[in-house]
């Protein structure tokens, strides 16, 4: 019997280890530039996870770290505001992604997302959307509003997205990742996790939601089967919305989240498990979405812009995206729909953890274990270069 | 007598919780190992010899077993200190998990028994419950 047993493991040996690899790398291939013409300063230092940001002006930043910190920082200057709400941190969990209300300028509120408990039901937690109103006299948070809570709570670590962005039709997107719960969540409209979602600026579901009035759906989501997205911008020249997601190990994608649709997680994937098992032989799949490009290796992707600004040379209407995994910004050129290509900006900087572009046009970065860091022509004076 | 059998049962009450409170070695492993997968295993790799600079060896690691206070005070409330690990040095930053107690206890007695580590204590919920930040 022994005998038996080990004769089929044998035959089924080579076929395992072939499923167990790693699928091919996806081109373009990563490339470091040939020419560095830039270089970066520290705009704000000592920071841990600085997870979200946004400006106020181009010296004012309202930025997030991870362990449950809201950060006023004028000209480097840091002043903690208060107010916020419980911070549940729980691995990947915690105070998330910040915004500006579209017309900030004018009635001074804010958005964040955090990880949360706001049913004292010691079941862990799940990402929520508040509102407030920004009151820098005082530093604090005033009208506290939760605005969405993501359903149940639970104790995985992993997964809870998240960034806010704005289109220029009144509506505010968020992202919930799937909470470590592949199975379970993000195929399924009638709970929380694995989506995008869409709410007016108030908090408010639109009646034009692609799933509104089906039975005991989620009513606020708008696309679905996403694993776990942290990095979004709202692509305004092509009116669209732009997001990324972590992988597993390998299949790190770029979509465009389009109304209703299902983008196939984890039914479709090009990664395998972090263990080297695989969870699905399918790419391709009728009724789900392709990605627009996936990152196989995986990167890990946090923190998503668009460059419009004349400030780079070259680097209008690129895509920035910040690598955890190997410790720089991604440059991605598109063009005629297709990436075609990669390089690393800022090598070996740290985990990058955010991007964004400031109201000037410059490419300011979230960096772990650093700080905020802009990035500056060399044409422009320097205080810091590579 | 009244003040004897509330002590008592107080005491016992006590003991009783005590009891159930610290589960068994293998169950604390086996629950370790859970805890291991979901909030270790991505730095420290499937066979906790970790990423040689980046993130710190946890099998046959000499700083582990000489410093297992600290270790569980890096757990609980993270660790941003530069350490030097089997003659290598890490200068990473490890944040708050916002592990339980429970599920710290549950993690170093997975860790301390596993890649050809033993430790012949188990670590306790109390042990884990009077760690202080700077221990």
């Amino acid at each position: 019997m022994e005998y038996l047993l080990s004769s089929i493991g044998l035959l089924f040996c080579p076929l395992v280890l072939l499923y167990c690899q790693d699928r091919p790398d996806n081109p373009p291939f990563i490339e470091s530039p040939k020419e560095v013409d830039y270089g970066y300063q520290v705009v704000v230092d000592s920071l841990e996870i600085p997870w979200g940001m946004d400006f106020i002006s181009e010296n004012e930043l309202l930025i997030t770290e991870k362990k449950g910190e809201l950060i006023y920082a004028v000209d480097g200057q840091k002043t903690q505001i208060s107010g916020l709400p419980f911070v549940y941190q729980r691995g990947q969990g915690g105070l998330l992604d910040v915004a500006l209300h579209p017309d900030y300028r004018n009635n001074k509120v804010i958005y964040f997302v955090t990880a949360t408990n706001t049913e004292n039901d010691n079941q862990g937690g799940n990402t929520a959307l508040y509102s407030a109103v920004l009151n820098l006299e005082d530093f604090r948070l005033d009208d506290l509003t939760l605005l969405y809570k993501a359903t149940p709570n639970t104790k995985r670590p992993h997964h809870w997205g998240s960034r806010i962005i704005f289109d220029d039709q009144g509506y505010l997107y968020f992202a919930v990742g799937d909470r470590g719960q592949r199975d379970i969540t993000p195929q399924d409209l009638t709970t929380d996790g694995g989506k995008i979602y869409r709410l007016h600026l108030d908090g408010s579901i639109p009646q034009d939601n692609p799933f509104v009035g089906q039975p005991s759906v989620k009513e606020a989501i708008f696309s679905y089967g996403h694993r776990n997205p942290q990095g979004m911008f709202f692509h305004n020249e092509k009116k669209e919305i732009w997001l990324h997601e972590h992988g597993p190990r390998g299949g790190d994608e770029i979509n465009i989240s389009r109304k209703g649709l299902n983008y196939g997680w984890p039914v479709i994937s090009y990664g395998i498990n972090y263990s080297g098992t695989i969870f699905t032989d399918k790419t391709h799949q009728e009724g789900m979405e392709q990605p627009f490009y996936y990152w196989t290796p995986s990167i890990g992707p946090s923190g998503m812009a668009i460059s419009t600004s004349d400030i780079y040379p070259d680097w209008k209407g690129n895509i920035f995206v910040g690598s955890l995994t190997f410790s720089y910004l991604e440059r991605l050129v598109i063009e005629n729909n297709q990436v075609v290509k990669r390089e690393k900006v800022l090598d070996e900087i740290g985990r990058v953890r955010n991007v964004k572009q400031s109201p000037e046009g410059y490419l300011f970065v979230g960096v772990e274990n650093l700080g905020i860091i802009k990035i500056i022509p060399s044409h422009e004076n320097l205080s810091t270069s590579l | 007598m009244k003040t004897f059998l509330l002590l008592f049962s107080l005491s016992s009450t006590i003991l009783f919780f005590t009891v159930q409170k610290n589960k068994p070695l293998k169950e604390s492993i086996a629950d370790g190992e859970m805890i291991y997968n979901d909030f270790c295993l991505q730095c420290h790799l499937p066979n906790g010899k970790g990423v040689e600079g980046a993130f710190p060896a946890l099998a046959q690691a000499d700083f582990l077993f000489k410093n297992i206070d600290r270790s569980i005070a890096s757990l609980k409330y993270g660790t941003q200190e530069p350490i030097i690990i089997n003659g290598i040095e890490y200068n990473g930053l490890m944040v708050d998990q916002g592990l339980e107690d429970q599920e710290v206890a549950d993690v170093m007695n997975y860790i301390l028994n596993s890649w050809g580590n033993s430790h012949p204590h188990m670590i306790t919920l109390e042990r884990v419950q009077s760690i202080k930040p700077n221990d």
